[in-house]
């Protein structure tokens, strides 16, 4: 650890030292990028396995309603996959442009989580080719099992992106030298880092919720319209059965992830508060602002609430911002503290969301009766997807001003290029088009009946 | 251990140009099919051929990425940083096309396809472009080693970059006639055939006129790039391309587009090898060795093996994917661009008769 430290005063990396003027306006772009892209990597983590489901279903009922449903959502994951490869080679191509010096001096110790997800990434697009053009073509079985490495792929794909992550935060697998060489490389020891394993599980359930909650959100709509069909019952019970399992294991594995970060990064974790000293017994403050003097102004103080989060101890002792010297220090605290209560206030609401929908399907057997518990569903989407992003928004901005923890800094990773705000402003353009145009085009989807299907039907 | 992955890299590079190209060339046939109406069975061919293989042809792209930052981490750094204004549009063109040909399958009117369509074929064009334009400024030495060292437009808005970017987007358009020519052929609409054949003769004429006179620039422009090319392995596959290339066109005039198929795949890897040999041992002429540009053992081993696994997954699953797509199982029916958005009629949705 001492000599990580001693290098990161004067750890330059591979192309030397950069004087970009717009930092802020790289990390903004990185950031935009990740925003779009992740929500839909959702799609890719979580949607093939309900797919799948239904298919199975039709399989073994012959009810064409479900080969119906199952043939409509396999273009919708097509179309999020469509537009979830481009908005990600957009990234694989910023990993340069922004931050060239990182890729030059770290790239052979993360590249291989990288060469690895691109198999999957492979898979993923052969197999969703083949599994969405392959409806009345393959013979049903064939086409259910074409299904199966969309699934995998999406599970491995997305595991070692986040182990790319998880390195960052927790960067392993290398030494540096005296002058400065990263030395004795070590790629498995990077990509396994111990790190990575909560991430991955906390971002799989994440994943799971917010396409079971967008899912189940759609056809809440044509729920409380009236439409009791038996295509929105299972288009509705499907993802939010889903949802409803996976929102309060959430909660447990989110408590797994916060003592891993009080752990691993204490200084991460003291900016979840905005805990300006070291503290034994630390309260937590909801709401409120984090001043500048390290008081927090206004806000709920709940008194020992994050010692009891980070080591399960009220009295136990939370490392404070001031451990560390003030240019080592996250910030915004307070971006980094409102996103984090956003995180847990949403993922709160929806797992008492799923809570209630298992309670009334355990005692009772149906759906819930109230509308307002559809109401909540439709307001519950769009929810998980801030919760989503807020959860990133906590790790990254809690993870500043490093780019590789305690070794490199963002500052000396980015391009020394020019443009940087205009490329940001090129980029925020074609991204709001383009979520415009899949939006509209999902509600057009959406408004079209669904085809007609007969059992065994050939059809043109 | 380094020329290994300086393989794989190539190797991905070869195929994005073999099928990733296509798919770009189509977009320009796209572009230029004419009127709505004119054009309208020419994008539907189109649309039919790219639909199931596009997004797995382009993730060869992000192969090329991940091999080039794994294993020679300060060349991609040095590479990104520098030729940043091409990449940039590149992958701003990538968004675009990617995203407008998603989306012109979900169209509901002539209007929203046409717009679509006119974005998925300019953003086909300018992507080739700027992908070439880039590799003209390795080609031809003017990214040095360093965090945006280089000329943020003389790097790839020089002889060699205009060069090597035009013959990108024609390369592909003509690859991609020639595919489409033989997809149309296995899928018996022979007037489709016709009009791509005819695409092909045109575009692999001009390709070839420009691969010789480009000959010409690169010895003016780039003295080193074309005394490689003109040497050694660089002259035997340039050769061989050439030798290809004319094998192919004989191959189109006389109409056998099947066998064309291969051949122009086979033309088109030539020139992407011919090139390596050109350069070696250099990855940036006169900075950068590929030997100086290599990850540690321990990296290179690791992704190795690691694509050497892959690879068992990979080929056959593509092996799978195309051997469908040949057969036309996942082709959707063809239907003419424009006819998609007329009235439905009695005659379109013929009943079938439920099979016992």
């Amino acid at each position: 650890m001492e000599a990580f430290v001693l290098a990161a005063a004067d750890f330059a990396g591979r192309l030397g030292e950069s004087n970009q003027p717009d930092l802020l306006w790289a990390r903004e772009l990185q950031a935009l990028s990740f925003a779009v892209h992740i929500p839909l990597t959702c799609f890719g983590i979580a949607f093939p396995a309900m797919v799948l489901f239904v298919e199975g279903l039709y399989l073994r009922t012959g009810d064409p309603t479900y080969r119906a449903l199952a043939k409509r959502w396999s273009k919708v994951m097509l179309l999020m996959f469509a537009v979830g490869v481009v908005t990600g080679t957009i990234l694989s191509f910023e990993l340069g442009l922004l931050w060239p010096n990182f890729m030059a001096t770290f790239g052979d110790v993360f590249g291989l989580a990288f060469g690895l997800e691109g198999f999957s990434f492979f898979i993923e697009a052969i197999f969703i080719a083949i599994y969405v053009y392959g409806w009345d073509r393959l013979p049903p079985r064939v086409h259910l099992l074409t299904g199966v490495p969309i699934v995998i792929a999406g599970l491995t794909g997305s595991l070692f992106v986040i182990s790319v992550n998880g390195w960052m935060n927790h960067p392993v697998g290398f030494d540096i030298a005296a002058n400065g060489d990263i030395v004795n490389v070590r790629p498995w020891e990077a990509l396994f880092n111990e790190n990575f394993w909560h991430e991955y599980v906390h971002m799989y359930f994440a994943g799971t919720m917010v396409v079971g909650f967008l899912v189940a959100a759609v056809y809440a709509r044509a729920w409380l319209r009236g439409d009791r069909s038996k295509y929105v019952r299972t288009a509705l019970v499907v993802p939010l059965t889903v949802a409803a399992l996976t929102a309060p294991a959430q909660v447990v594995i989110g408590d797994w992830a916060g003592r891993t970060v009080a752990d691993l990064q204490p200084t991460k974790l003291a900016t979840f508060e905005g805990l300006a000293e070291t503290t034994e017994g630390a309260p937590f403050h909801f709401f409120g602002w984090y001043e500048s003097d390290g008081q927090i102004k206004g806000g709920i103080e709940i008194p020992y609430l994050l010692s009891i989060l980070a080591y399960h101890d009220p009295n136990a002792t939370v490392q404070g911002l001031d451990a560390v010297a003030p240019d080592d220090r996250p910030g915004p605290v307070n971006t980094v503290r409102f996103a984090f209560q956003a995180m847990v206030g949403i993922g709160t609401l929806l797992a008492v969301l799923g809570l209630f929908y298992a309670g009334v399907y355990w005692r009772k057997r149906r759906l819930p009766r109230t509308r307002w518990f559809y109401r909540g569903l439709i307001a519950a989407g769009p929810l998980a997807v801030v919760a989503l992003i807020a959860g990133w928004v906590t790790t990254e901005v809690g993870r500043q001003p490093w780019i590789v923890y305690e070794v490199m800094r963002v500052e000396d990773a980015v391009t020394d290029a020019s443009g940087l705000p205009f490329a940001f402003a090129a980029v925020a353009l074609v991204y709001l088009a383009l979520a415009a145009a899949v939006v509209w085009l999902l509600r057009r989807l959406a408004s079209r009946p669904p085809d007609v299907e007969v059992a065994e039907q050939v059809d043109a | 251990m380094a020329e290994l992955c300086l393989a794989l890299a190539m190797l991905g590079l070869t195929a994005y140009a073999v099928l990733g190209s296509a798919d770009l060339g189509a977009g320009l046939w796209d572009l230029t099919a004419g009127g709505a109406e004119r054009g309208g069975r020419v994008r539907g061919m189109i649309q039919r051929s790219m639909s199931p293989v596009w997004e797995a042809n382009h993730v060869w792209l992000i192969f090329v990425l991940v091999i080039l930052w794994t294993a020679f981490p300060v060349f991609f750094g040095s590479i990104m940083s520098t030729l940043y204004v091409p990449m940039f549009l590149a992958a701003l063109g990538i968004i675009g096309r990617g995203a407008a040909f998603a989306l012109r399958g979900q169209a509901a009117t002539l209007n929203e396809a046409r717009f679509l369509g006119a974005l998925f074929a300019s953003s086909s064009v300018i992507v080739p472009f700027c992908l070439g334009a880039a590799l003209g400024g390795i080609a031809s030495g003017r990214v040095p080693v360093g965090n945006a060292l280089g000329a943020p437009f003389e790097s790839w808005l020089n002889p060699t970059s205009l060069l090597i970017g035009v013959l990108a987007v024609v390369t592909g358009a003509y690859v991609s006639a020639v595919y489409l020519a033989a997809d149309a052929r296995g899928a018996g609409i022979e007037d489709m055939v016709a009009a791509f054949r005819r695409r092909a003769l045109a575009s692999g004429v001009l390709a070839g006129a420009i691969a010789i006179g480009g000959l010409f620039v690169v010895r003016a422009d780039a003295r080193d790039l074309f005394d490689g090319l003109t040497s050694g392995g660089g002259l035997v596959f340039v050769a061989l391309s050439a030798v290809l290339g004319a094998a192919t066109l004989a191959l189109v005039w006389t109409g056998r587009v099947a066998p064309a198929r291969w051949g122009s795949a086979a033309a088109v890897a030539c020139v992407v090898i011919g090139w390596a040999f050109a350069q070696s041992p250099d990855l940036l002429p006169g900075e950068l060795t590929f030997d100086e540009a290599a990850a540690s053992d321990a990296t290179m081993t690791a992704l190795l093996v690691s694509v050497a696994v892959g690879m068992l997954v990979l080929v056959p699953s593509l092996v799978y994917l195309y051997r469908l797509v040949l057969r036309g199982d996942l082709q959707q029916q063809f239907e003419p661009l424009d006819q998609r958005f007329r009235p439905i009629t009695a005659n379109d949705h013929p009943r079938e008769e439920p099979s016992p």
